[in-house]
């Protein structure tokens, strides 16, 4: 869980900063060349194979240990003090909602991609497809910002205690770089999706 | 004060048990235990069955007194085990819920009482010194660093109660299994055998049916001697470098 965690955790930054690429304001520009570079890149389908990889990993791994572990606690009790954080006790039901959102996201952008349902448009004299167009087709509508939105929340929940959880299992503590990381984890875990939230409302903003 | 209390009742681990309410008057002064004592006396005087519970030293060092008591494992106060808990943390009019541990690896033998040989069962497999030591020698002859004896102390503090089990979503014994491992490891007559310690008290941790750590912190919210999840990051540190660098059989 928490190797799978760890990389999936460095993949997230990465996909933001291409993403900002849509707030360039040039119309689209910037970001078509590199969704078209993205897809094109021989390297890059091999860890974004690797990166597939390790979501199912993790989903799977997490669906095991959730079981496992519902048995082996055996009954509930009638009464339950409150003694852990939310997040903590409800990594199975947050990283459920972010599989549904990974595969609504992905059949949103990716699949219409890689089956060629996306517009052509011509930048440079090179024929590409229109994603930006695409993207802010779907940011046009006020649903769709929502659920974006509400599932970087759900992100980010699963992110606080996931981040320094991976360091408390890798057993990587440290009187002086614990609270470090945990200090690290909260502000990636509220910084990330903010910044990926950021884009939908931007984009449905400006086409008000 | 007049409380009502609903506790747990089950006449063994095949049946299937249900709360059973009761009304006691009980005076602020009295432990947690005694007001048990109290309502047992009266159950036993209308020839009902008395609640079973487990107690031994009624001082705090034995770990014996296992209750949930309002959903959390010996009850509201912080680092206090049932047996030193006073009827003043409540108040008149209360409605108490008293509960077993709740774990697959802590089955209920009668009503409160639960078996926990598997936590024997954890420390036979490692959680000693194999050396004969012989007369005690003199406290200086080995020295050791004060923070060093300090965390090997605090790991030592832990009394098997097994609330951390207890207070897991995942009935996990990670916080017990590592304060045993590391109270070891952390001094130079322990650490000879650490690797294989680790190794083999994990093993019959997994074996007795616990479940997998998720990192929820319950357990150092709940321990009666407040022992750190730090205990359990080092543990896994040892395990990791053990499972490594193996070289025999466990
Ligand atoms: S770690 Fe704490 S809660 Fe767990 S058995 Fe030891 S004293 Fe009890
Ligand atoms: S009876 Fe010994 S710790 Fe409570």
């Amino acid at each position: 869980m928490s190797l799978t965690g760890l990389f999936l955790i460095t993949f997230l930054p990465v996909h933001l900063l291409g993403n900002f690429l849509l707030l360039a304001g040039d119309g689209g520009e910037a970001f078509n060349v590199y969704a078209k570079f993205m897809t094109g890149n021989p390297l890059i389908k091999f860890i974004s194979i690797g990166l597939y990889a390790f979501i199912v990993i993790h989903a799977i791994q997490g669906v095991i240990v959730w079981r496992v572990n519902k048995a082996k606690k055996g009954s509930r009790y009638a009464v339950q003090a409150k003694n852990t954080n939310w997040a903590a006790s409800n990594m199975g039901i947050l990283g459920t909602i972010i599989l549904v959102f990974i595969l609504i996201h992905m059949y949103q952008f990716w699949l219409k991609m890689k089956l060629g349902w996306i517009p052509p448009v011509t930048i440079d004299g090179v024929e590409m497809s229109n994603l930006y167009a695409t993207v802010s087709g779907i940011y046009s509508n006020l649903f769709f910002v929502i659920f974006y939105v509400v599932s970087m929340v759900v992100i980010g929940l699963h992110l606080s205690h996931g981040f320094q959880s991976a360091f408390q299992t890798l057993g990587l503590n440290h009187k002086k770089y614990t609270p470090l990381i945990k200090a690290l984890g909260t502000g990636y875990s509220i910084l990330i999706p903010l910044g990926f939230a950021v884009i939908p409302v931007w984009m449905y903003l400006a086409q008000l | 004060m007049k409380l009502t209390l609903k506790v747990w009742r089950q006449k063994s681990k095949d049946h299937k048990g249900n709360f059973e309410n009761h009304q006691i008057e009980a005076s602020e002064h009295m432990s947690f235990l005694e007001m048990m004592d109290v309502l047992n006396e009266r159950l036993i005087e209308k020839k009902a069955d008395p609640i079973a519970f487990a107690h031994d030293c009624r001082e705090g060092i034995c770990g014996t007194c296992n209750m949930v008591i309002n959903g959390k494992p010996h009850g509201p106060m912080k680092g206090t085990t049932v047996c030193q808990l006073h009827m003043r943390e409540f108040n008149d009019g209360d409605v108490i819920v008293i509960e077993p541990w709740r774990a697959a690896a802590f089955p209920i033998i009668k009503d409160l009482v639960v078996d926990r040989s598997s936590f024997d069962r954890i420390i036979q497999a490692g959680g000693y010194i194999s050396v004969n030591t012989g007369q005690a020698q003199d406290a200086n002859s080995i020295p050791i660093e004060k923070d060093v004896a300090a965390q090997a102390m605090d790991a030592a503090t832990c009394i098997g109660c097994g609330a951390c089990v207890a207070a897991c979503p995942n009935a996990s014994a990670m916080l017990f299994t590592s304060a045993k491992v590391n109270h070891l490891a952390l001094l130079p007559q322990g650490q000879v055998e650490s690797s294989k310690r680790v190794r083999s008290m994990v093993k019959q941790m997994d074996e007795e049916g616990f479940g997998a750590c998720s990192n929820t912190g319950a357990c150092e919210v709940e321990c009666p001697k407040e022992i750190s999840i730090e205990n359990i990051a080092a543990m896994n540190r040892m395990y990791i470098a053990a499972v490594v660098g193996q070289q025999d059989q466990v």
